[in-house]
């Protein structure tokens, strides 16, 4: 997908570019861009994030509602994730071209997020068996600029930690033996999440000799292969995967997780800080939102 | 390293650019005039006797013929231009290639110099052994030769600054950025040379040496570019698009003075937007300095 023809000698240069430290834009191997991450962004949602990551921007909505649990999983709660690749975002999503990426994406998350260790999934529970809360968690894609999965995961680390709208249930029980759910009168009864655990995802490519983070287009195109490491708060190693057709070998691999593992950790207290900057300011900020 | 999270900011809206006297800038739907004396040209159209732009730009008149020039547009090429162009396609005594027009240019085979400035008749051994001069994703500076009557460009490159690029960094701004001078190609004082396509594509390579400026452009090094080089290379870069997104128009002048102020900053802090402002803050005034 993304294919973006290079020239040979601009690749030659790009690997040469990262031997010494020095990309193109003049990072270094383990600088992000700066990061633009905005919450709240769409009002009929549990909650949202944007978060725009050079050009690629992603929208994030989580939306809770009750349905039945997994079978395997009685008492806990689940997510679910849709990817939306816009047309917007490159021509190649037209009509059905997204697809492939869409589940791609889809099915990394469901790995990283859906799972007791990342999220705290029995809190979702309401009674074990019949009711809990399912996270439909939708992800669209409104531009690309290389390095998808970090963007989206500090979209839905951020969608997941602003106050979640999950309302407070209780479960009545009745004489004749009828459930009933009842919903909590004040609207700011809310259940907040606990987001402790919610890695982040790092995305690591391999251009020539070494791995660079936070790779833009270009960079993703010299590169053969790439390493997806999820890394919560205290460095714990949640998921990895690797990403693309070519190979790597056992010992940049391992560098390649020390590296993301250094990264990623790095990456959740700036994010903590920022959304606690954003809710301070409460309602006095300016939204920007789209038009801005 | 730590990663650089922020809220999105609001755009600007720029209250103490100069103001361009005598610009006529119109929206699409504005009306440019309503008396019918007037001819409808490129960018208008008729609406109940009234001349209504349909794209945003400015409105250019000659004698009795309106027009609106687009200022986000693809590249309309004139007999003359430079450009910096990719080869897209290998075809029977032609290269297609890409210049941001609205259809792929063509490069004949009898518009090129032979390597080794050969000059004869081209036989079908050139054409069989095209793909060893250019192949396809090899860039190439050429002049416009001619335009066609469906607005395709006829390109050139039968003298010696014209041909295959070797090492170096693409930039891609909108071709209404670039100013037309007197020459497109410049060797700068900071140690990298430049070339400004006309189309919109902004070459930047390290300052060739006598030795390889002699094989006409076909053989190319695959030495390392030194690190100074690069770090020029970068920086360069970085201020190309910090003009490019602040709508500066690109030429020597404007490229070095950026580059300038640019100078004291990191290379990778140029393309934050509060770095970004200060540096082409101070480029505007310099070059109002400069113009008296």
């Amino acid at each position: 997908y993304l294919h973006v023809a290079l020239l040979f000698w601009q690749q030659v240069i790009l690997c040469h570019c990262t031997l010494d430290d020095l990309r193109v834009d003049g990072r270094s191997c383990e600088d992000y861009r700066y990061v633009e991450v905005e919450t709240d962004v769409v009002s009929n949602t549990s909650g949202s994030a944007r978060v725009k990551l050079g050009h690629t921007d992603i929208l994030v909505g989580i939306k809770a509602e009750i349905g039945r649990p997994k079978l395997d999983r009685p008492n806990k709660g689940c997510l679910e994730f849709f990817v939306d690749c816009s047309a917007n975002a490159t021509p190649e999503f037209e009509g059905r071209g997204g697809e492939e990426l869409g589940t791609e994406i889809a099915n990394a998350l469901y790995r990283v997020y859906d799972n007791e260790r990342s999220v705290d999934l029995k809190s979702l529970c309401i009674t074990p068996m019949e009711h809990c809360w399912i996270l439909y968690t939708d992800v669209l894609l409104l531009q690309c600029d290389g390095n998808l999965f970090d963007a989206i995961s500090l979209a839905i680390k951020a969608a997941l930690l602003t106050p979640s709208k999950i309302p407070k249930v209780q479960m009545m029980e009745d004489e004749e033996g009828t459930t009933e759910i009842e919903l909590s009168d004040d609207p700011f009864d809310c259940v907040r999440l606990n987001t402790e655990n919610v890695p982040c995802i790092v995305t690591l490519c391999k251009i020539g000799q070494r791995h660079v983070v936070d790779a833009t287009l270009q960079e993703k195109a010299c590169s053969v292969a790439s390493l997806l490491v999820s890394v919560t708060s205290k460095g714990t190693i949640t998921c990895v995967r690797k990403i693309g057709g070519g190979s790597l070998d056992p010992e940049s691999i391992y560098e390649m997780i020390e590296t993301g593992k250094r990264v990623g950790k790095a990456l959740h207290a700036p994010l903590q800080d920022i959304l606690n900057k954003e809710e301070s300011l409460g309602k006095s900020r300016e939204k920007v939102g789209f038009i801005g | 390293m730590a990663a650089d999270l922020r809220l999105p900011a609001p755009r600007k809206r720029s209250t103490d650019l100069p103001k361009e006297q005598g610009k006529h800038l119109v929206a699409p739907g504005d009306v440019i005039t309503t008396d019918s004396g007037f001819m409808r040209g490129h960018g208008t159209y008729m609406d109940d006797e009234k001349l209504v732009a349909s794209v945003a730009g400015v409105v250019e008149r000659v004698n009795k013929l309106i027009c609106v020039r687009p200022l986000k547009t693809r590249f309309n090429g004139e007999v003359g231009d430079v450009v910096v162009g990719r080869i897209t396609e290998v075809q029977q005594k032609r290269w297609k290639v890409e210049t941001n027009s609205r259809l792929d240019s063509v490069l004949l085979l009898s518009s090129v110099n032979l390597p080794g400035g050969e000059l004869r008749r081209r036989s079908s051994e050139d054409e069989l052994a095209m793909r060893e001069y250019l192949q396809e994703g090899d860039l190439i500076s050429a002049e416009v030769q001619s335009v066609f009557a469906d607005g395709a460009l006829s390109l050139h490159t039968r003298s010696l600054k014209y041909g295959k690029l070797g090492q170096g960094v693409l930039v891609q701004v909108s071709p209404s950025l670039i100013k037309r001078r007197k020459t497109h190609f410049h060797n700068l004082t900071c140690g990298a040379s430049i070339i400004l396509g006309n189309n919109g594509y902004v070459w930047i390579y390290p300052t060739p040496t006598e030795q390889n400026e002699e094989a006409g452009g076909f053989v190319t090094n695959t030495e390392p570019v030194p690190l100074s080089d690069r770090e020029v290379i970068s920086r360069l870069r970085n201020c190309i698009l910090a003009l490019s997104m602040h709508k500066m128009l690109l030429y020597d002048t404007s490229i070095l003075y950026s580059y300038e102020s640019a100078f004291h900053h990191q290379i990778k802090d140029i393309l934050k937007p509060e770095i970004m402002e200060e540096i082409i803050e101070e480029t505007r005034r310099r070059i109002l300095e400069q113009e008296g």
